[in-house]
């Protein structure tokens, strides 16, 4: 596994661990009331899940294994996808501070679109078929 | 692939299944908190156990005596995952209609237990994530 998978797949482990923790909160928040503002977690219960765990694993898993290249860098733009990966979790963790300042979550969403953009461009090339240099 | 592995994927294939059939439920106007059995069902019963199967899997190994881990603490994950969702499935509808202490703490157990599923998860996979 890439050293660049390994923090993705790390990171994304680290959301899980997260969005879990403030899941099962709200979940025992709902079964006995314990502390009304723990639904503030709710936006982040899901950020932290879809994005830091399914979407992040499921970069960190496509960078190690679809096809590379048999010249130059065999995955392609790497610095461009380290990039994206250090955007996507700006990106995230922007998300945290709408407690302060709710207009930073469009930030952090624009910041995570842009991370997209540039994962896609730097594995486009690598979608290819059998036998392709 | 390991059995483990096949049981977690038949599982969530049901949890997939299960929760499709609860989505024509809800269209037809069934609520009374079945809407989070809905989601969690697709994105916790499936997606999440499928990873957790295929991690087990296909990751790095462990090391040669120990290629996938702990596998009794696999095992763990997979009873606390499916425990705790069947344990939300039925407790969050019986809280909505008619809360209840009863309900209520099911709900709070199932919380501990969904979270010890994935505690489990990392700890057992955290090692296999690792370069070559």
């Amino acid at each position: 596994m890439p050293k660049l998978s390994v923090w993705f797949v790390r990171a994304s482990f680290l959301y899980l661990l997260l969005g879990l923790t403030f899941g099962a909160l709200l979940l025992a928040e709902k079964g006995i009331p314990f502390y009304t503002p723990v639904w503030n977690l709710f936006p982040l219960h899901i950020e932290f899940l879809l994005m830091g765990w399914l979407l992040q694993l499921a970069m960190g898993v496509a960078f190690w294994v679809i096809p590379r290249f048999s010249r130059g860098s065999s995955r392609g733009p790497v610095k461009l996808v380290w990039v994206s990966f250090a955007l996507l979790n700006a990106g995230i963790l922007i998300g945290v501070l709408q407690y302060w300042s709710p207009a930073v979550v469009l930030i952090g969403r624009v910041t995570e679109v842009v991370a997209g953009i540039l994962f896609v461009i730097g594995s486009w090339q690598r979608i290819k078929p059998h036998g392709v240099l | 692939m390991p059995l483990l592995t096949r049981t977690f994927i038949k599982t969530g294939m049901t949890c997939l299944a299960l929760a499709l059939a609860l989505g024509i439920a809800l269209a037809l106007g069934a609520t009374n908190g079945l809407f989070p059995v809905y989601i969690h069902l697709l994105v916790f019963g499936w997606l999440t156990q499928l990873i957790f199967g295929m991690v087990f899997w296909m990751f790095p190994k462990f090391s040669v005596e120990k290629p996938r881990g702990n596998e009794t603490l696999g095992w763990w994950t997979y009873a606390l995952l499916n425990s705790g969702l069947l344990l939300r499935a039925i407790a969050e509808p019986m809280q909505a209609n008619q809360p209840s202490t009863i309900s209520g703490w099911l709900l709070a157990l199932s919380a501990i237990i969904q979270f010890l599923a994935g505690l489990t998860f990392v700890i057992n996979s955290w090692g296999r994530v690792k370069e070559k």
